[in-house]
């Protein structure tokens, strides 16, 4: 490995990683992917410290997968969420985060609908907090999963073209994927339905389309969004169907594929709306992989933040 | 306190008069003399600084009644003299919303009792600020009140605007309007644009305030009267305001420091010292706000003095309250944004805290000449002035100006001639 030092105590957003930094990441977590290949899934890397996961906001996959890890590294865990927080008797946020680190407790994941509730908590207390998703804002372990599953599979990221399609507007994937993705000298493409793709992606230096067409060609990655119903009641796009037609790769769409490109999708998936059966699991889907991955790089960041939590 | 006293060698801007000179001013008995009239009065050395008729902020919260915890008529008048103003407007949207006689009875008796500066009630538009049915104008201007607004929120109902506006019209009262579309704000939290893409928040577009600012100044036409559009924060509200000046309409708009200087860049980190409403837009509409002073399409800078507790602040931004405190960074900020770079003169400058809002509320128009009520702000033009929030006079902490510098400050504040504030 590098003689990279990692200083963070957080990790709230792929922004405010540098390019090093990310690299350091992936490849701390290729050390880790090891860990659960053996028969004994297990090492002694977080023994005696305290992770608390602070779901503010409901999770299946990402706690699952962050619980997992946590145990995988031997710490000890305490899993609160909305339901059972105080935050429901009105306690304020940064309160149960008092409380939280007067436990003594060593890092805390958290999520939360709000963007920037992480940002809040990790300015006002000593434990180290990595982010499982602020609202629409970030996701950075989803991003360092895509980032991990990209880089494994095609060796760099370096002048890839990567296609991101569905609800850019709503979604914390594809804004923690675009500052990972750019960092790493990828090339990226936001598509999908006008009301869904703000054009102002375009000053960071994504390509902003509308036409699935555009967004499939040439592409080496598509990693496609889910389409949440909700956004069609609000009148974003005029129903699943009509989203499918344009928008959702299909048989119809899929011919304008480059036969290696990669189909990721951060699931749940919509099958068939979004993302048909056939190609979501066929040879060039990814998706399962990602989740594997995932595990690895959650392993590898609650690893590094650990090593920089005051006592 | 002395009864007369005279203020020595200073720089005299009067915009009421149009008078730029060095000249000495008398004060006695609360009143603007002649200096030469009291010869044998105590001397106040003002050389280097400048004398102005008092600063008048037409948009402040002073949170009493009802939230106390964040300002009182006592801290908030304090944080007004600590800025240089002699008077501010009090916005209704307290609780209770001054929306009955009252209420302002209420705010009167205590600005009497506990008042440092002079504070002109504003009343509502509609009872209780909730845009469904007309408040008591007219007991509302029997109490006192200055104009009506129902600051805060803004009346949907175009037809119920209408009524209003026709209503004070005969009660001779200003609107003061706050200009947004509740349909296209929807949940938003900050400007829609970059930032609020880059960082997934809920954006307020700018059509929210053009939408509003268009339908008033078709009130404004159609009505003939006075209706002034508070804060405003995008180009194309300028834009508007500055067509509907050329073809009459009584039309008027007023700017706040914090637009005029900072951006919705600041978000980034989240801080919600810089979530208020309208919020902070992009680099290119302050421009225009600058330009807008600079033309004179806006005539008035005002703070929107928005006390919260830190409680209140310190939590997820799409939680936190609008508003930010700005009684006592306004002339800092504006000297440094706008007179050290030689946008606006100081004349110009001081025109938009005194001569401007007096314009539209039908203020005294004396300024400093002899007989006029003794409302003086002194300022220093050249001090370095560092914030620092524990020091602030207001009982609250929101400023997003924390820790910055500026140039220049308010050096005296005097209210009927009783010196309530002295740097000097």
């Amino acid at each position: 490995m590098d003689n990279f030092k990692w200083t963070r105590k957080d990790l709230l957003s792929l922004y405010d990683l540098e390019a090093e930094e990310i690299e350091h990441i992936l490849d701390t977590a290729e050390e880790f992917k090891k860990v659960s290949q053996r028969n004994v899934k297990k090492v002694p890397a977080l023994r005696g410290k305290t992770v608390v996961n602070f779901f503010v906001e409901p999770s299946t996959r990402t706690r699952m997968s962050f619980e997992l890890a946590e145990q995988r590294l031997s710490a000890d865990i305490i899993n609160i969420n909305a339901n059972s927080s105080s935050l429901k008797k009105g306690e304020t946020l940064l309160d149960t985060a008092r409380n939280i680190e007067a436990l003594q407790a060593d890092l805390i994941v958290m999520r939360h609908s709000a963007p920037g509730a992480q940002s809040l908590i990790a300015k006002n207390i000593r434990c180290g907090v990595l982010n499982a998703g602020d609202g629409a804002h970030s996701h950075p372990t989803q991003a360092l999963l895509d980032l991990f599953t990209i880089r494994e599979k095609k060796g760099s990221l370096k002048g890839l073209k990567v296609s991101i399609i569905g609800d850019i507007l709503h979604s914390r994937v594809a804004r923690s994927d675009v500052w990972g993705l750019i960092k790493l000298g990828a090339e990226v493409t936001f598509a999908g339905p006008a009301t869904l793709v703000p054009k102002e992606f375009e000053n960071i230096g994504v390509r902003v389309c509308h036409n699935l067409k555009d967004a499939l060609v040439d592409a080496d990655v598509v990693n496609l969004l889910r389409i949440q119903h909700e956004r069609q009641k609000r009148g974003f796009f005029p129903s699943t169907n009509e989203y499918a037609k344009f928008f959702g790769l299909n048989e119809a769409s899929r011919k304008y594929l480059k036969p290696d490109a990669l189909v990721m999708h951060p699931g749940p998936i919509n099958r068939d709306v979004e993302l048909d059966s056939a190609i979501a699991d066929g040879p060039q889907s990814v998706i399962l992989e990602q989740v594997t991955n995932g595990l690895a790089v959650r392993m590898a960041v609650l690893f590094l933040v650990s090593g920089c939590v005051e006592k | 306190m002395k009864s007369e006293y005279i203020l020595t060698g200073g720089r005299v801007i009067d915009p009421y008069r149009n008078i730029d000179k060095e000249m000495d001013i008398g004060v006695k008995d609360g009143k603007i003399v002649e200096a030469s009239a009291i010869p044998d009065a105590e001397k106040i050395d003002v050389s280097g600084k400048v004398v102005c008729p008092g600063f008048i902020d037409m948009h402040v919260h002073l949170r009493q009644p009802g939230n106390t915890a964040a300002e009182t008529i006592a801290t908030g008048t304090m944080a007004a003299a600590a800025g240089g103003f002699t008077a501010v407007v009090a916005m209704p949207n307290t609780s209770p919303a001054a929306d009955t006689a009252g209420t302002i009875e209420y705010i009167k008796r205590h600005t009497a009792q506990d008042g440092v500066v002079k504070v002109h009630p504003c009343g509502c538009m509609t009872k209780g600020i909730a845009g469904e049915e007309m408040a008591g104008i007219g007991s509302l201007k029997s109490a006192g009140v200055v104009a009506v607004s129902d600051d805060g929120r803004c009346i949907q109902k175009h037809q119920l605007m209408k009524h209003i506006v026709q209503y004070a019209k005969a009660f001779e009262l200003p609107i003061l309007d706050h200009c947004e579309e509740d349909g296209i704000k929807d949940k938003g939290v900050m400007h829609e644009g970059v930032w609020s893409t880059l960082l997934g928040m809920q954006g307020i577009p700018s059509a929210a305030e053009e939408l509003i600012v268009a339908r008033n100044i078709i009130m404004a036409r159609t009505i003939d009267w006075k209706i002034h559009l508070q804060h405003i924060s995008c180009r194309e509200s300028v834009e508007r305001v500055r067509i509907a000046q050329k073809r009459g309409i009584q039309i008027t708009a007023e700017v706040t420091p914090h637009h005029l200087s900072l951006t919705d860049e600041r978000i980034k980190k989240f801080d919600t010292n810089y979530k208020m409403n309208p919020p902070l837009r992009s680099e290119d509409d302050r421009q225009a706000l600058i330009q807008g002073l600079v033309d004179g399409t806006i005539t008035v800078i005002a703070t929107d003095h928005a006390p919260h507790t830190e409680t209140a602040k310190l939590v997820e931004f799409d939680y936190a309250p609008f508003g930010i405190i700005g009684l006592e960074t306004a002339i800092p900020v504006c000297l440094t944004e706008l007179y050290h770079t030689k946008l606006l003169s100081l004349p110009d400058l001081v025109s938009k805290f005194t001569k401007g809002p007096a314009d539209i509320l039908g203020f005294d128009q004396s300024g400093l000449a002899a007989g006029a009520d003794a409302d003086i702000t002194v300022i220093d033009t050249e001090t370095e002035f560092t914030v620092d929030a524990d020091k602030l006079r207001s009982k609250s902490r929101n400023t997003p100006f924390k820790g910055m510098t500026f140039k220049g400050k308010a050096a005296a504040t005097i209210v009927d001639g009783k010196i309530v504030f002295n740097e000097l």
